[in-house]
């Protein structure tokens, strides 16, 4: 490294710079070529949070929408044009007045990203990785939400081929809300379940 | 081993080396199992390059967090399901759930 790119970030995690050295080792010995990686960075930005919100709007609107996203994700995302493609199989799972859902992995950080994109860091991080399974209740008063009274929490941790979301429950006070109205309270943070979507006064 | 929804089964507390896909917080302890996903070729051998057939059944298996944690904080009825290949999993002889 010569030093002399002042456009380069100049503190570089261990990580970033491992990743960079893996990279340009794997583009030197055509493993990987440059439109690869570029395609895979396209891939991950075209993803993101919205298209979850979208899924549960159309099901909090269309009852057969929500029992197709219910028992066959893939193809309601498909239905709205996404591209669950993924080889890893996709499920969402429902929050009732009477479940609660969150999403872990223990393991690494799978996460339905062929839909929602990258996880966010703190669902990576070992903190929220190990205290989700063992005190999901404490985790989530932290993130400011605390389930109602009476609601069971179920934690998922997804730990091999299936990735989850959640179909979040409507927030009352939302009946003249159309689809789009709808979309927009729907947080990345309540399809984790570390929270539940906004009211639409918040 | 196959198993249907509402066996009641064990995950084996072995210490196999590599990319394993069951959690160690898990080994030893009973649940049930609530669905059958699907059947998958091996992750802890597709990791290493090699075919992971025959394809596994993998199945969501679901625990009593009271069962996990000594000191849960929260109701009986909270629960944790985990997607746990067969060869995870032995039978458990005991009563029904």
């Amino acid at each position: 490294m010569s030093g002399h790119h002042p456009h380069e970030e100049t503190t570089t995690s261990p990580y970033a710079a491992r990743i960079r050295a893996i990279e340009a080792l794997l583009l030197e010995k055509g493993v990987l070529t440059e439109p690869e990686v570029q395609d895979g960075i396209s891939y991950m930005e075209a993803r993101s949070p919205a298209n979850g919100a979208r899924l549960v709007a159309r099901a909090w609107m269309d009852d057969g929408f929500k029992e197709l996203l219910l028992s066959d994700a893939k193809r309601a995302a498909s239905e709205l044009g996404m591209e669950p493609e993924h080889p890893a199989e996709f499920v969402v799972v429902e929050n009732t007045r009477y479940v609660h859902n969150l999403i872990v992995c223990t393991l690494c950080s799978c996460y339905p990203r062929a839909i929602l994109g990258r996880p966010p860091d703190w669902y990576k991080s070992f903190e929220y990785r190990s205290r989700a399974v063992r005190e999901p209740r404490a985790v989530m008063r932290e993130f400011g939400f605390e389930p109602p009274e009476g609601v069971e929490v179920v934690v998922h941790d997804s730990t091999a081929d299936v990735r989850y979301m959640i179909l979040p429950m409507r927030p009352t006070g939302t009946e003249d809300l159309d689809e789009e109205e709808l979309a927009r309270l729907v947080t990345r943070n309540s399809l984790v379940g570390t929270d539940v979507p906004r009211t639409p006064e918040a | 081993m196959t198993y249907e929804p509402g066996d009641h089964v064990r995950v084996l507390p072995s210490e196999k080396p590599g990319h394993v896909r069951t959690p160690d917080y898990l080994k030893g302890k009973s649940g049930w199992v609530e669905s059958l996903i699907g059947a998958f070729s091996n992750p802890e051998e597709l990791a290493y390059g090699l075919s992971g057939l025959p394809e596994r059944h993998l199945y969501k298996v679901g625990f009593r967090q009271a069962d996990l944690w000594n000191d849960y904080e929260g109701p009986a009825e909270d629960r944790l399901y985990v997607d746990i290949y067969e060869h995870w999993l032995e039978p458990e002889e005991r009563g029904t759930k």
